[in-house]
């Protein structure tokens, strides 16, 4: 007995000294709990697969993951945060949500501890910060594109607009589009608002829609407040042509929708899970084994993410021994300059002010599935 | 003999506001040690200043709802108040007060200002009612305040202040700054909240506070609470005292809400919510309707322990909710008062 014991002990001992070598620390906030769970668990599942990859194929590079929960709320985004920098987080993933990144982000600048957020959209995250980048599309620019797209692609021309007005996100996208729009030729015949608390009857907003004639239907914010519009539409019998931004992803996979209520809507997203490249491709299918549903937007921007910070710390050969100051220097030369190639997009570049540049793909659901537009 | 007695109750009451002095100062030395030595954790540390404006918020509601004896629903909307204007004025006031402590003391001042005026308006219709009636409409008028400064705009430009409502329509000059931005708050804000600031502002609002329970005016809330037709029929003017403590309270409450804010590089009016609202009133009903220290107590607990959860990952927010439940029968219990009573070192002999 005694002998079993001291061999236990003994091995105990040696796999805790010669036990997994080194990796880099790798630390992000999202909501795992709450209204907003959906995003911050598919960013974390996103970047759990990427880590895991890259683990296993034993390179200099390795990842040790670790997100807290913050609730999509700035408060608890900035003890979660700090619980992660007593944990020894040398590299962040930022926060998954704008408001909470923001705050997140301040420390991060004041800290020297580099972020790359995979999917905090708001132009205040990056603004002022040398050290903070961004996987996803800043919110103007959504705008921007979404408009710029449905102009070229003839999709309408009067156009109706539904949005969140207690929202960073859906403001941020709004603002731009209402005013991009009539610039690319789109006339906006309605423009109506709803915010926490009356959104659940939609009844005024379709109305006045379809009494203004839109032909098309912009909605800038998050899914459920959409699956809401789409199938109080439908009881009302109005049929216009639907667009959605990135916070749209995600409507598919939500519980107790009826698919087919979706059935046509665009949306702007720099993501398709139907993609035939052999990464998506991958990726999507080792998604659906460990986690039983189709990879969104967010899970593909943190995979990315874990893929950009591989490829810039092997570029920079940084070592897991280097402080989280030495490695945000880095970090700063690298991001600045590379190029990559993920899975929402190729040829991905940043600028100083840590915005990201990618072509957004335009997505169509299709009996129950996305299917890329072009 | 009743005068005697009435002595010792009162000194009974004295040593209750020293130990809550004693308690309070003790705290911030400890505190301010265990920080200076790098034995605090980095999340201990980022605590430390929401954790004074939330005993400043127990402080500020146990006024309303313990020792006032009304339910308040709605007090994240002062702090709300609060938040927004002292922030506003901090990043006005930034090229001119260049001196960071000043300039948060001033504007932690307007902040009370600002949340005087808005528990001024909101008392005249809601003092008018008692009981259930006022907590609902404090709970409404709690969303109004969310509801107004979601939609409203604030910038300034060399021209002045420029405000708007609805959409922004400030059209702000070139080098012009849109400061609060409706649905997305303020960003940008320089965090000049320090510990030593939630200290001295907690220490304010209890000398405020304790002053004010102890004087003519503080009998009067009490004697309302206890018995209103009584207080009535003797020719006390209800509604002027339920609206002198109501005033004070959402003043103390804006305050806090600046200090809040100023903690973090952005606010936004969602945060100041329902949940918030009820969140601080767990603090005061927690720690004792009327007791300042408990209330204070309950504070740094619920506000610590969810973090201190987190290594239970998905299961923090149930874990929280069974230890709130145990608190709250385990305070409640008769034998563990006495056992806590026992330890109370201030405790006379039970002599006459």
């Amino acid at each position: 007995m005694r002998k079993i014991l001291t061999c236990v002990i003994i091995l105990v001992m040696a796999s805790a000294a010669f036990g997994a070598p080194a990796a880099f620390k790798l630390g992000g906030t999202g909501p795992l709990t709450g209204g907003a769970a959906i995003y911050g668990m598919a960013a974390r599942n996103g970047a759990q697969i990427a880590v895991d990859e890259i683990n296993a194929m034993g390179g200099d590079i390795r990842f040790e993951l670790r997100y807290e929960d913050d609730t999509h709320d700035a408060e608890k985004a900035v003890n979660a945060y700090n619980a992660l920098k007593d944990w020894g987080m040398q590299l962040s993933l930022g926060s998954v949500t704008s408001k909470p990144c923001e705050a997140t982000a301040a420390e991060n600048f004041a800290d020297r501890i580099f972020a790359l957020t995979p999917s905090a959209s708001s132009a205040a995250v990056t603004e002022g910060k040398d050290n903070v980048f961004q996987m996803c599309f800043v919110d103007p620019n959504q705008g921007t594109a979404s408009a710029q797209y449905i102009a070229s692609k003839g999709l309408a021309k009067k156009v109706a607009v539904i949005w969140k007005n207690d929202d960073v996100y859906s403001k941020g996208i709004r603002d731009t589009f209402v005013e991009k729009a009539p610039e690319a030729g789109l006339e906006i015949v309605s423009e109506t608002t709803f915010a926490d608390g009356n959104d659940t009857d939609f009844s005024v907003q379709l109305t006045e829609a379809q009494t203004k004639g839109a032909e098309l239907v912009f909605l800038p914010m998050y899914y459920q407040p959409a699956s809401l519009i789409l199938a109080q539409a439908q009881a009302m019998g109005y049929a216009p042509k639907w667009f959605g931004v990135d916070g749209m992803d995600g409507i598919l996979t939500m519980e107790g929708f009826d698919k087919s209520l979706a059935e046509g809507v665009m949306l702007l997203t720099p993501f398709n899970a139907d993609a035939k490249d052999e990464r998506t491709q991958k990726f999507v299918a080792e998604y659906k084994r460990r986690f039983g549903e189709v990879p969104n937007q967010f899970a593909a921007d943190g995979y990315d993410c874990v893929y950009a910070y591989c490829q810039a710390l092997a570029q920079a050969k940084a070592t897991p021994d280097m402080d989280a100051a030495t490695l945000c220097a880095k970090m700063i030369e690298q991001f600045t300059t590379m190029t990559f190639n993920g899975v929402t997009g190729e040829n991905v570049r940043w600028s100083a002010n840590g915005e990201v540049t990618k072509d957004p793909k335009g997505m169509v659901i299709k009996g129950g599935v996305y299917v890329g537009l072009d | 003999m009743t005068m005697k007695r009435l002595i010792n109750l009162k000194r009974a009451e004295a040593r209750k506001i020293y130990l809550t002095y004693a308690v309070v100062i003790a705290a911030y030395i400890i505190c301010q040690v265990m920080s200076s030595t790098g034995l605090f954790s980095s999340s201990m540390r980022g605590m430390l200043v929401p954790i004074c404006a939330y005993m400043v918020m127990a402080v500020s509601l146990n006024l309303v709802v313990g020792i006032l004896g009304e339910l308040s629903l709605g007090h994240a909307g002062f702090m709300s108040v609060g938040a927004f204007s002292g922030v506003a004025s901090a990043i006005l006031m930034q090229g001119t007060i260049t001196n960071a402590p000043l300039r948060l003391a001033l504007a932690m001042v307007i902040a009370a200002i600002f949340a005087a005026i808005a528990g001024f308006l909101i008392g005249i219709p809601v003092l008018r009612l008692k009981g259930d009636y006022l907590a609902i409409v404090t709970l409404a008028f709690g969303e109004i305040i969310k509801s107004i400064l979601n939609n409203f705009y604030l910038g300034m430009d060399s021209e002045g202040i420029q405000i708007s409502m609805i959409t922004d329509t400030t059209r702000l000059l070139k080098g012009g700054r849109l400061i609060i931005r409706g649905p997305m708050g303020i960003s940008g804000i320089q965090k000049i909240a320090t510990f030593t600031a939630g200290f001295v502002l907690l220490m304010i609002a209890l000398m405020i506070v304790f002053n004010l329970v102890n004087s003519r005016s503080g009998r009067a809330f009490m004697a309302i609470r206890d018995d209103r037709i009584a207080a009535e029929s003797i020719g006390l003017d209800i509604t002027k005292y339920k609206m002198m403590a109501f005033v004070m309270s959402a003043a103390i409450a804006g305050a806090a809400g600046a200090l809040f804010a100023m903690n973090y590089s952005t606010i936004v009016a969602n945060k100041f919510d329902f949940n918030t609202s009820i969140l601080i009133l767990v603090f005061v009903v927690l720690g004792g309707q009327g007791n300042m220290l408990g209330g204070i107590i309950a504070a740094a607990v619920l506000t610590i322990l969810p973090e201190k959860l987190r290594e239970f990952s998905e299961y923090r927010m149930l874990l929280y909710a069974v230890v709130l439940i145990v608190m709250m029968l385990a305070t409640n219990n008769a034998e563990v008062k006495s056992f806590l009573a026992g330890l109370n070192p201030f405790r006379r002999k039970e002599a006459a």
